[in-house]
C-alpha cells in the first residue's frame, strides 16, 4: 500500500531518473522512495507540461497518481488505487484499467481517462466541502459505483457503462452523463446542473417532475428525452424572477 | 525557580506609563521583581520591544460549540496545517484550531491569558476538559446567563437577590469567571423559533424583554462585586440597522456605578462590537456607523469594548446567539449546526467566507477597524476578531498591522473589487491616524487585564505581576516602513516567557509550560429559597442529576482561584 | 436502607451496612441515565441491589460481581493456549508491536470514559497509527451527513420539555434505548409538555412493525431502502409541490398527513438509527434528514439527534476532535497531520485492503461485530484487545489486556447521545491491580517513549494529577 504523492508531471520536471526515484511516498508511517517500488527511465521534460510519464506495471495499490498535477500527462498501463487525479488542475491521465475510489476528487482542471471501472466518489468534493469538482473532464469507460460528482460545481463526467445509486447529489452545476442504468437517487438535493441518463433509472426520485419531452444528442449519441427538473424539495437560485432548477434528461424509450 | 533578566529592550508598560525606555524585567519565581541576582539567565532583548503577555478578552476556544465547528469542518483541515513541532503534539485546523494548536499558537504570538466567551453551563465538563488540553496559556470561561430560565424568572420577579445568589452558584459549581449575556432573551425565544430583535421583544412563556435581563444583570454583578463587568453581546447581531440597539444597550448602564475590590471601573464590556455597529436598513445600503457607536463608547467611561475585526478570511461562526446562525444559513446556504441547551442558552454554528469582493465583506472590515482608529481611549477597547467569527486569533497581528499602518490598509482596500462602494459607506479611507505600539499595548494588555480585574495578575510589567513577557522583532527607533514586518513580528515572538518560563523562541515552542484555570469562588451566604429552587428544577426539568452538575475539581487541575466574598 | 447480614468468606457471619449511591450513571446505552441507584456491600466491593436502571443496566452492574472477570492479561502461546503475564510484560509488548508495526490500528471506545480516549491519543500519535472508534461501524454515516449539511439539534432536555411531535426515522428505542421514551421522547411530562404522552403525536418510519412503531400513532411501514425517497416527498411537499401517488411504499395521502401533523406542531423531534445509516445511501438518508430538519424549521421548530448507542461513544468524537480536528478514523501516519476519509481511512476498509499491519481493540468487540472478513483479514497479524471481559475479540486475540470498568469500577467524563458531558461515578472498588483505560494507555505511551528514546509530552493536566479514585460516597 504505497501513497504515492509525488507521482506528477510536476514532481518530475527537470529531474534525473535517480532524483526522480529518490522522491519520497509513504508506506503507512514508514518513509519509502520511489526507487523502492519503481524502476526509472527516460528523462522528464523542464517544465510540467513537457513532461509524460507511463508506468507499466500493477498500480492497484498505488494511491495518489497524479495527485494535484497541473500540466503533462500519465499513463499506467494497470489498474490504479486511490485519488488517481486528485486536485487535479491540468494535464492529462490515461488509465488503462480500473481505479479504486474518490478518482479525480476536488477537480479543477484537465482530463481523466478510465478505460476500466471506477469504485465510489468520481469527482467527488472532500469531505465536508461544499465545493466539489470545479472543471475538467472526467470518463470511465466501465461502470461507476455511488456518490458520482457529489457537490459539483462544474466539469463533466462521463460514465460510458451503469452506476449504482447518488449521482450529482447536492450539486451546484457540472455536467454528469450516465450511458449506462442507473439504481435510483439521480439528482437527489440538487440545486444547479445537468445529468443525462441514456440507460434507466430504476428508482426516480419523487422530488423531479416531468416537463417536456427534447431532442438532444449527448456525447455522440442522438436521441429523445424526457426532461425533468427538481430537486423540488431542495432550494432553488432565482434568475429574472425564475427558478433555476437542475435538468435531468433520461433518453425515453424506444 | 529560575532568575531570568530580559536585558536591554525597549519596555512598553502601559500600566507604569513607560513607552519605549530601555530597560530591564527581570524574573524570579515566576514574577517580575525588581531585580536579580548576576546568576540570572540573560534574553538579549536589544533592538526589540518588550511587552507583558497579551490578554484575549473574548474567544471561542473551549467547549462544545467551538468542538461542533472542528467536529463538522474536515475541510478547515484539509492542506491547512501540515504541522508538528518535533516533541510536542500535533496541530491542526486553520480557522477552529485543535486545543493543542491553539495553546501553541497562542504562545507564539506572546499571549498570557484568554478568555473563553461563552461557556453553556449544562456542558461545563467538556468546556474545562478542553481548557486543560490546551498548553501553555492561562485560560478562564464565562458562563453564559442572558437566557437562563433561574435568572429570567428572578428578574421578571425583581429579585436581584436571589438572581445574585444564584449566577453566585452557578459561576462556583461551573469554575466559572462573570456573567456573560448573549442575545438576552431572544436565545430563550429561539427555543421556539423566535427571536427577540428589540429591547422591548418580551421572551415567550417568560414574559420579560432583553431591557429588563440587561439591567437586572448589570445590577446582579455589581451586587456580586465581580472581577469583570457584564459581558454583553447585544440582540439584533450583524443586521443593518443595528447601530441604533446597539447605542441604546450601552445606554442602559448609565447610573449604575462598578462596585468591585479588583480596580474594574467598567459596568458593562460590549463585545464584538463590529457586529453591532451597522447602519443602513438592508444590505443595499449597508454602512458603516462606527463612529456614531465609538462616540458614545467613548464618553462613557463605564463602557470597554472588544473590536471583532473582520480579516476577510474563510472562517466559522459560532456563537450563543442561535437565532442569528439560523439566518446566516438562509443568506449564505452553508452548512449550520444548532444546539439548544435545555434550561440555559443555545449555540449556532455556519461557516462563513469574508470575501474581498464582496462589498458588504469590504464594509465589515472597514467597521471593524474604524471603531479601532476612532477610540479615544486605547485602554478601553480592545483588538479580537470574536474568534473565530471575524476571523482566526492568528489574525490579531495582522489587525495590529491595520491599525498601525494606513499604507497597509489601503493596499487592502486595493484589493477589493468594489473598492468605491466601500469607501462610500465608510470612513476608512479618509482616517489617517495611525495607532502607535503603546496604544497597541493598551488594546492587547492593560486595558483587558484591568477589564477582567486582573490588572495585578496580567497586562503589565511592574513587580509583582506575573512574569509574561513578550519580546518581538521591532526595532522600537526604527519601525520598518513595510507593514508587513509588523505583522511578522508579532505572529511569531522573539521570546515569549509564561509565568517565568522561557517557552517560545523566534516563534518555536519550547515547553508547554504551567497553565493555570482562573475561576472566580463567589461566596454568598447560602439562600434556602434559590437552593431549593435550584435542586427541584433537577428534579423536574433537566435531564441530568443535581450532582453530576458540578465540574469536578480534578477536570481543572491547575486552578489559580480569585476569591470574592459578597458583602451582604 | 437495610442491614444485611453477609457471609464473609471466612464463613464467619458479620454484620455490614451496605452503601445507596444515588445519581449514578450507567454505562450502558446512548441514554447515559444518570439516575441509577446501587446498593454496594460495605466493603466497596460487590453491587448488592440497582435500582432504576433498565435489565441491560442492572445486569451490566452486577456482572461486575462476576468472580470470574480477568484480573491479569494473557499471552497467547505458540501452542494456541493463553497464558497469564504481568502488566509489564503487556505494556512491552503492546508497546513494541505497535512501534514495530507500518500502519497500526487502534478501534473502538464504544465503552470507556473519556479520560482513556485521550491517553490513547498520545498513544496513537507516537505509534503512527490510524485512531478509529465504533462509530465507523454505526453513526459514521452521521458524521459524514453533519460533515456535508450540518446538525440542527438540542439537548434531550429540550426534547421532553418542549417536543410535541416525535418521530422515530429507523430506530428502535424500546429495544436499543429501553429508558428513552420514559425520560426523554414519549412519556415524561416535561415543563411544556405536561399531558406527557397524550400531547404527543409520536411517528414511527420503520420497515418493521417494531415495539416502537406499536406505540405510534402514524407508522410508515415503508419499503426497506428507500428511506431518502420518502424524505424527498416530504421536502417536496413542505416546498408546495406535488409528488407521486406512491413514494418507498407509501400513499400520497399519508404522506400529505405525516407533513401536516410535522408542520402543525410546536416542536418536531427526529431521533434517527441505524435504519437510516445501514441502508443503501447511508449517509445520504442522513443527510436528507438533516435537510428535512432545516426546511421544516421555516415552519416551525425542529430539531434532529443521532440515537447514539453507548454511553459514551459521543465521547470519542468529542475528545478526539479537540485533540486532532477529526471525529473517527484518524490517520496520524504521516506525523506532521491528521487526515481522514472514511471510506479509506476507516477501520473496516483499511482492514478488507490490508492495509493496517496491527490490530488494538479496544472497549468493544470486533470479534463479534465486525465482517467476518474483515476480521479475518486483521488476525493476519498482531491483534490486541483490551477490554474488562472476555468476548469474542478477547478469544482471538494475541494478547488480552483487562481494564476496569467504566462506570463500575473507574469513574470519568461520559458524553450522552445529545454530547452532554456527565461525570460518571465509580461504584465499587476498582478490581485489585487492574489499571483504568488511561492508567493503561499512559503506561503503553511511556513505553514507547522510553523504547524510542523520546521525551514523553504531558501537559500540565497530567504531570501530578492523580487519577481519580474510585468516588465511593
Amino acid at each position: 500500500m504505497f501513497e504515492a504523492f509525488n507521482i506528477t508531471p510536476d514532481a518530475f520536471a527537470g529531474k534525473t531518473p535517480a532524483q526522480i526515484a529518490a522522491l519520497e511516498g509513504r508506506e503507512g508511517k514508514i518513509k519509502v522512495a520511489l526507487g523502492d517500488f519503481f524502476e526509472v527511465s527516460g528523462s522528464p521534460g523542464n517544465t510540467a507540461d513537457e513532461t509524460d510519464v507511463v508506468i507499466v506495471g500493477d498500480c492497484s495499490r498505488v494511491k495518489y497518481i497524479g495527485n494535484k498535477m497541473t500540466a503533462g500527462s500519465i499513463t499506467v498501463n494497470g489498474n490504479a488505487d486511490m485519488y488517481v487525479g486528485g486536485w487535479m488542475k491540468g494535464g492529462k491521465i490515461h488509465i488503462k484499467g480500473n481505479v479504486d475510489s474518490f478518482c479525480g476528487i476536488g477537480m479543477e482542471g484537465g482530463d481523466i481517462l478510465i478505460d476500466g471501472k471506477a469504485g465510489n466518489y468520481v469527482g467527488c468534493a472532500y469531505r465536508g466541502d461544499w465545493r466539489g469538482m470545479k472543471g475538467g473532464t472526467i470518463r470511465i469507460r466501465g461502470s461507476a459505483g455511488n456518490d458520482i460528482g457529489t457537490f459539483m460545481l462544474g466539469g463533466t463526467i462521463i460514465i460510458e457503462n451503469n452506476a449504482f445509486i447518488h449521482v450529482s447529489t447536492h450539486a451546484e452545476g457540472g455536467t454528469v452523463i450516465i450511458k449506462g442504468d442507473v439504481e435510483g437517487r439521480v439528482g437527489g438535493q440538487a440545486v444547479k446542473g445537468d445529468i443525462y441518463v441514456l440507460g434507466k433509472i430504476q428508482f426516480m426520485l419523487p422530488g423531479f417532475k416531468k416537463i417536456d419531452v427534447v431532442e438532444k444528442e449527448v456525447d455522440g449519441v442522438k436521441g429523445t428525452f424526457n426532461h425533468y427538473i427538481g430537486d423540488l424539495g431542495e432550494r432553488h437560485p432565482k434568475s429574472k424572477g425564475k427558478e433555476i432548477f437542475a435538468n435531468l434528461y433520461v433518453k425515453a424509450a424506444a | 525557580m529560575s532568575e531570568i533578566i530580559v536585558k536591554g529592550g525597549f519596555v512598553i508598560d502601559p500600566t507604569r506609563k513607560i513607552d519605549g525606555d530601555v530597560a530591564d524585567v527581570a524574573i524570579k519565581d515566576g514574577k517580575i521583581v525588581d531585580k536579580v541576582s548576576s546568576g540570572a539567565k540573560i534574553i538579549d532583548a536589544k533592538g526589540k520591544i518588550v511587552m507583558a503577555g497579551g490578554v484575549d478578552v473574548h474567544a471561542h476556544v473551549a467547549g462544545p460549540k467551538v468542538n461542533v465547528g472542528r467536529l463538522f469542518r474536515p475541510e478547515d483541515k484539509l492542506f491547512k496545517s501540515p504541522m508538528a513541532q518535533d516533541g510536542f503534539r500535533m496541530e491542526s485546523g486553520f480557522s477552529v484550531p485543535s486545543t493543542f494548536k491553539t495553546g501553541y499558537d497562542y504562545a507564539r504570538m506572546g499571549y498570557a491569558f484568554v478568555m473563553e466567551a461563552a461557556m453553556p453551563p449544562l456542558f461545563t465538563a467538556h468546556v474545562h476538559e478542553e481548557i486543560h488540553d490546551t498548553p501553555i496559556i492561562d485560560e478562564a470561561a464565562l458562563p453564559v446567563f442572558g437566557n437562563n430560565w433561574f435568572v429570567m424568572d428572578y428578574l421578571k420577579k425583581g429579585e436581584i437577590e436571589n438572581t445574585a445568589a444564584y449566577i453566585a452558584w452557578l459561576i462556583r459549581v461551573t469554575k466559572g469567571f462573570g456573567i456573560k449575556v448573549v442575545n438576552p432573551g431572544g436565545t430563550a425565544a429561539w427555543a421556539w423559533g423566535l427571536n427577540c430583535l428589540t429591547l422591548n421583544d418580551p421572551v415567550p412563556y417568560f414574559e420579560i424583554t432583553p431591557s429588563e435581563i440587561i439591567t437586572g444583570l448589570l445590577k446582579a454583578n455589581e451586587y456580586l462585586g465581580l472581577p469583570h463587568s457584564m459581558h454583553i453581546h447585544q440582540n439584533d447581531l450583524g443586521n443593518p440597522g443595528n447601530y441604533q440597539l446597539t447605542i441604546d444597550s450601552l445606554k442602559l448602564a448609565e447610573g449604575v456605578k462598578p462596585k468591585n475590590k479588583f480596580g474594574r471601573e467598567q459596568v458593562m464590556h460590549s463585545t464584538h462590537i463590529q457586529f453591532h455597529s451597522y447602519g443602513g436598513d438592508s444590505w443595499a445600503n449597508f454602512e458603516s456607523k462606527a463612529k456614531e457607536v465609538m462616540d458614545y463608547v467613548n464618553k462613557n467611561k463605564a463602557i470597554t469594548c472588544d473590536l471583532g475585526c473582520v480579516t476577510l478570511d474563510e472562517t466559522t461562526t459560532m456563537t450563543a446567539d442561535g437565532p442569528f446562525e439560523h439566518h446566516l444559513n438562509s443568506l449564505n446556504h452553508l452548512k449550520w449546526c444548532n444546539v439548544d441547551v435545555e434550561m440555559e442558552t443555545a449555540a449556532g454554528v455556519v461557516p462563513y467566507v469574508y470575501d474581498k469582493n464582496i462589498k458588504v465583506c469590504g464594509i465589515q472590515w472597514a467597521i471593524g477597524l474604524e471603531l479601532g482608529l476612532y477610540a479615544k481611549d486605547p485602554n478601553r477597547t480592545f483588538i479580537s476578531t470574536d474568534h473565530p467569527n471575524a476571523g482566526p486569533f492568528i489574525r490579531y497581528p495582522r489587525v495590529i498591522k491595520w491599525l498601525m499602518s494606513k499604507k497597509a490598509r489601503e493596499a487592502t482596500l486595493d484589493t477589493f473589487k468594489y473598492k468605491d462602494k466601500v469607501i462610500a459607506a465608510t470612513n476608512i479611507h479618509s482616517i489617517d491616524r495611525e495607532l502607535t505600539l503603546y496604544e497597541i499595548a493598551q488594546m492587547t494588555r492593560s486595558g483587558p487585564a484591568k477589564c477582567l480585574g486582573m490588572s495585578n495578575i496580567y497586562g503589565g510589567l511592574a513587580p509583582g505581576m506575573n512574569a509574561d513577557v513578550g519580546v518581538f522583532d521591532l526595532n522600537y527607533k526604527n519601525m520598518p516602513s513595510d507593514p508587513e514586518k509588523i505583522e511578522q513580528a508579532f505572529l511569531r515572538a522573539a521570546y515569549f516567557i509564561k509565568s517565568g518560563e522561557i517557552v517560545v523562541r523566534d516563534g518555536d515552542i519550547l515547553g508547554h509550560g504551567h497553565k493555570k484555570t482562573i475561576w472566580v469562588n463567589v461566596k454568598m451566604p447560602e439562600n434556602p429559597q434559590v437552593m431549593r429552587d435550584i435542586t427541584q428544577s433537577f428534579t423536574k426539568d433537566y435531564t441530568v442529576g443535581i450532582d453530576n452538575y458540578p465540574v469536578h475539581d480534578y477536570l481543572a487541575p491547575h486552578p489559580f482561584v480569585i476569591n470574592v466574598d459578597v458583602e451582604a | 436502607m437495610n442491614l444485611s447480614r453477609v457471609q464473609s468468606a471466612s464463613g464467619k457471619e458479620e454484620s455490614n451496612m451496605p452503601k445507596l449511591i444515588t445519581q449514578v450513571g450507567c454505562p450502558y446505552c446512548g441514554s447515559s441515565c444518570d439516575d441509577i441507584e446501587v446498593l454496594v456491600s460495605d466493603d466497596g466491593k460487590k453491587v448488592l441491589e440497582v435500582h432504576n436502571a433498565c435489565i441491560i443496566g442492572t445486569n451490566l452492574f452486577h456482572h461486575a460481581n462476576d468472580s470470574t472477570r480477568p484480573m491479569l492479561p494473557r499471552k497467547r502461546q505458540p501452542d494456541g493456549s493463553m497464558k497469564e503475564i504481568s502488566y509489564d510484560e503487556a505494556v512491552d509488548y503492546t508497546a513494541k508491536t505497535m512501534l514495530a508495526a507500518k500502519k497500526p490500528l487502534i478501534f473502538g471506545f464504544g465503552s470507556t470514559n473519556c479520560e482513556g480516549m485521550s491517553a490513547v491519543g498520545r498513544v496513537a500519535e507516537k505509534a503512527g497509527a490510524v485512531l478509529d472508534n465504533c462509530a465507523s461501524i454505526c453513526h459514521g454515516p452521521s458524521f459524514l451527513a453533519m460533515f456535508d449539511n450540518g446538525y440542527p439539534s438540542c439537548t434531550l432536555g429540550e426534547a421532553k420539555n418542549r417536543a410535541d411531535c416525535v418521530v422515530f426515522w429507523g430506530c428502535n428505542p424500546m429495544h436499543a434505548h429501553p429508558r428513552h421514551t420514559s425520560r426523554y421522547s414519549i412519556f415524561p411530562r416535561g415543563f411544556f409538555t405536561q399531558k406527557g404522552s397524550m400531547q404527543r403525536t409520536i411517528i414511527s418510519i420503520d420497515p418493521r412493525e417494531s415495539d416502537t412503531a406499536k406505540l405510534a400513532d402514524i407508522h410508515y411501514m415503508l419499503q426497506q431502502g428507500h428511506d431518502y425517497e420518502l424524505f424527498d416527498a416530504f421536502r417536496t411537499v413542505l416546498r408546495g409541490h406535488d409528488i407521486p401517488d406512491e413514494v418507498a411504499g407509501i400513499k400520497k395521502e399519508q404522506i400529505l398527513k405525516g407533513a401536516e401533523a410535522m408542520k402543525k406542531a410546536r416542536f418536531v423531534m427526529i431521533f434517527f438509527g441505524m435504519g437510516c445509516t445501514h441502508t443503501d445511501g447511508r449517509n445520504h438518508n442522513v443527510d436528507i434528514a438533516i435537510s428535512l430538519t432545516r426546511d421544516l424549521n421555516e415552519h416551525t421548530k425542529a430539531s434532529i439527534m443521532a440515537m447514539r448507542g453507548h454511553y459514551n461513544i459521543a465521547g470519542p468524537g468529542q475528545v478526539w476532535s479537540w485533540q486532532f480536528g477529526f471525529p473517527y478514523c484518524i490517520d496520524l501516519s504521516k506525523g506532521t497531520h491528521a487526515h481522514m476519509n472514511p471510506g479509506e481511512t476507516s477501520s473496516v476498509d483499511l482492514a478488507m485492503r490490508d492495509e493496517v499491519d496491527c490490530f488494538v481493540n479496544v472497549g468493544t468487540d470486533a470479534g463479534a461485530h465486525w465482517p467476518i472478513d474483515a476480521v479475518k483479514h486483521v488476525k493476519k497479524h498482531p491483534f490486541i484487545t483490551i477490554d474488562p471481559n472476555f468476548n469474542m475479540a478477547s478469544e482471538i486475540s494475541d494478547l488480552h489486556i483487562p481494564v476496569r470498568i467504566a462506570g463500575v469500577d473507574e469513574g470519568g467524563v461520559v458524553y450522552r447521545m445529545d454530547n452532554v458531558p456527565i461525570q460518571f461515578k465509580a461504584v465499587l472498588k476498582g478490581l485489585s491491580g487492574v489499571p483504568s483505560d488511561e492508567e493503561l494507555f499512559d503506561m503503553i505511551y511511556e513505553r514507547m517513549c522510553v523504547l524510542t528514546q523520546s521525551e514523553p509530552i504531558w501537559l500540565t493536566a497530567k504531570e501530578d494529577r492523580k487519577y481519580p479514585s474510585p468516588v465511593v460516597s
